[in-house]
């Protein structure tokens, strides 16, 4: 129970004031570590990494593609936790990130879908085609979408949280049986030409950036996630007092200015 | 007797349904009518309708479903026979599953059953019409199933029907791809049980699992 010391830390999790005033002392070093990995990333990756044999410097793209859909589908996974927490232990903070996942990862899907569509052009001739992956890939952007919506529908704030919860974790259990199906319908209707031009084994001087990039987009996803976190939070509290003061402290400092 | 709720839900609904029997006819009705209207948008060519054929039944029949499942507890919402099926001391899970049951022998089934006079029109190889009845047979009680769950969360809102497939039609997709393969194999001469196999391996884990999500929506969304 709440004596055991042990647990103290998860209870605090629940006070989305204590998330608040937390994030808001690592923010400047997570933004810091972010903006500096992504320079890194980016300058090594766009300009050092040595060019691709078949595909010249259109597969370059793969350094943001590559991350953003890594993030698409892990950030669902920490929607639907968030979710579940949410529904088991009822935990307020919870649903807050549950929420703030949604956009973040559909935006993400988004735009993995929209960097393969325009790296699809120069090497497979053209920007869409019914590909396993990406079909699953757009399977998941309306998963996303469903959460979204859902969530927005109810009038009553609780009672939208927890359908979405719902939907996010039923679509938890359904994404492995929709990625294997889209898999096998793939290879049902296989057309002979679609073949990724480069070699599945990457050249380090290629995979190191990727790397860097990779790591850089997992502290952005979380940067986001705490800057929508936050507002949501400032948002749902705008009448406790502790965002009152908050408010009033803000505007007092902007005075003396 | 756990059974009671089951049963006891699955005879009212069929009831209701018999009483209602124009409502009951109109996914029927649908399911035939915009496969009329596949041919005369892409032509009378029988050899090019009979390669489209697998696809466009498996289609109709989920837009079919999927039109029905809207209404699966909006009635019983809004004259509070939901509220008193959340307070019964039984598991809701029971009832929650004798309704859908009665909801696929007024849709899925009568679907199936019509679904031999659509697949002739659109010049299905004959070859392939048992394996088209087993698949929608089984598929469409996925669809019931899985469709409830987005009924459950949709059901006390004003426009929920456009959300529902919003919600819904993503969750389907692994039962159209097998439904269809299942036929088109069939066509093929291939060994069609795999992917039936695999489509009642989806039904058996969404008779065990969709319940429950129903029941939660029905607890958690709408008991305020």
């Amino acid at each position: 129970m709440a004596s055991s010391k042990g647990w103290t830390w998860f209870y605090r999790l629940g006070s989305p004031r204590w998330f608040y005033e937390t994030t808001g002392r690592w923010l400047p070093w997570l933004g810091a570590v972010t903006l500096l990995l992504i320079s890194i990333g980016l300058v090594w990756g766009l300009g050092f990494a040595p060019q691709d044999a078949k595909q010249g410097n259109s597969f370059r793209i793969i350094y943001l593609h590559v991350p953003v859909s890594f993030l698409a589908l892990a950030g669902y996974y920490l929607m639907a936790i968030a979710g579940a927490i949410g529904l088991v232990w009822r935990m307020k903070l919870s649903y807050v990130v549950m929420k703030s996942a949604a956009p973040i990862g559909a935006a993400l899907t988004f735009l993995a879908l929209f960097t393969g569509a325009i790296w699809g052009k120069p090497t497979w001739g053209t920007y869409w085609v019914w590909d396993a992956r990406i079909t699953s890939m757009l399977i998941l952007l309306f998963l996303y979408l469903g959460v979204l919506a859902l969530q927005y529908a109810f009038h009553s704030q609780e009672a939208g949280s927890k359908a979405g919860a719902i939907l996010a974790l039923v679509g938890t259990i359904n994404i492995p049986i929709i990625y294997k199906s889209v898999d096998w319908w793939y290879t049902l209707h296989q057309p002979a030409t679609i073949k990724l031009t480069s070699a599945p084994s990457m050249h380090p001087d290629m995979f190191q950036p990727l790397l860097v990039m990779i790591a850089a987009l997992y502290c952005f996803y979380a940067l986001a996630l705490i800057l929508f976190t936050r507002a949501e939070i400032l948002r749902r509290e705008r009448d406790a007092t502790w965002v009152r003061d908050l408010a009033l402290q803000a505007e007092s400092s902007r005075e003396n200015e | 007797m756990n059974n009671i709720g089951f049963l006891a839900y699955l005879r009212r609904d069929l009831l209701l349904a018999y009483r209602r029997r124009g409502e009951a006819a109109s996914p029927l009705m649908f399911f035939l009518l915009v496969s009329t209207l596949i041919p005369l948008g892409v032509g009378p060519d029988s050899a090019r309708l009979a390669e489209l054929a697998p696809g466009i039944i498996w289609v109709m029949a989920l837009l079919a479903t999927l039109l029905s499942t809207e209404g699966l507890f909006a009635a019983d919402h809004q004259d509070g026979t939901l509220e008193q099926m959340l307070i019964s001391p039984q598991l809701v899970v029971m009832p929650v599953l004798g309704k859908v049951a009665a909801h696929w022998l007024v849709t899925g089934l009568p679907l199936t059953m019509v679904s031999p006079l659509i697949g002739l029109m659109l010049s299905l190889p004959e070859i392939a019409i048992v394996p088209m009845m087993i698949s929608l047979a089984v598929g469409t009680a996925c669809l019931s199933l899985v469709g409830a769950v987005g009924a459950a969360l949709t059901v006390s809102l004003r426009k929920g029907g456009l959300l529902l497939s919003i919600v819904v039609i993503p969750l389907y997709t692994p039962v159209i791809i097998f439904g269809s393969a299942t036929v088109q194999t069939a066509i093929d001469g291939i060994n069609w049980l795999p992917p039936l196999a695999v489509l009642l391996a989806m039904l058996c884990a969404a008779i065990a699992l969709c319940p429950l999500a129903i029941a939660g929506a029905l607890r958690l969304v709408n008991s305020n």
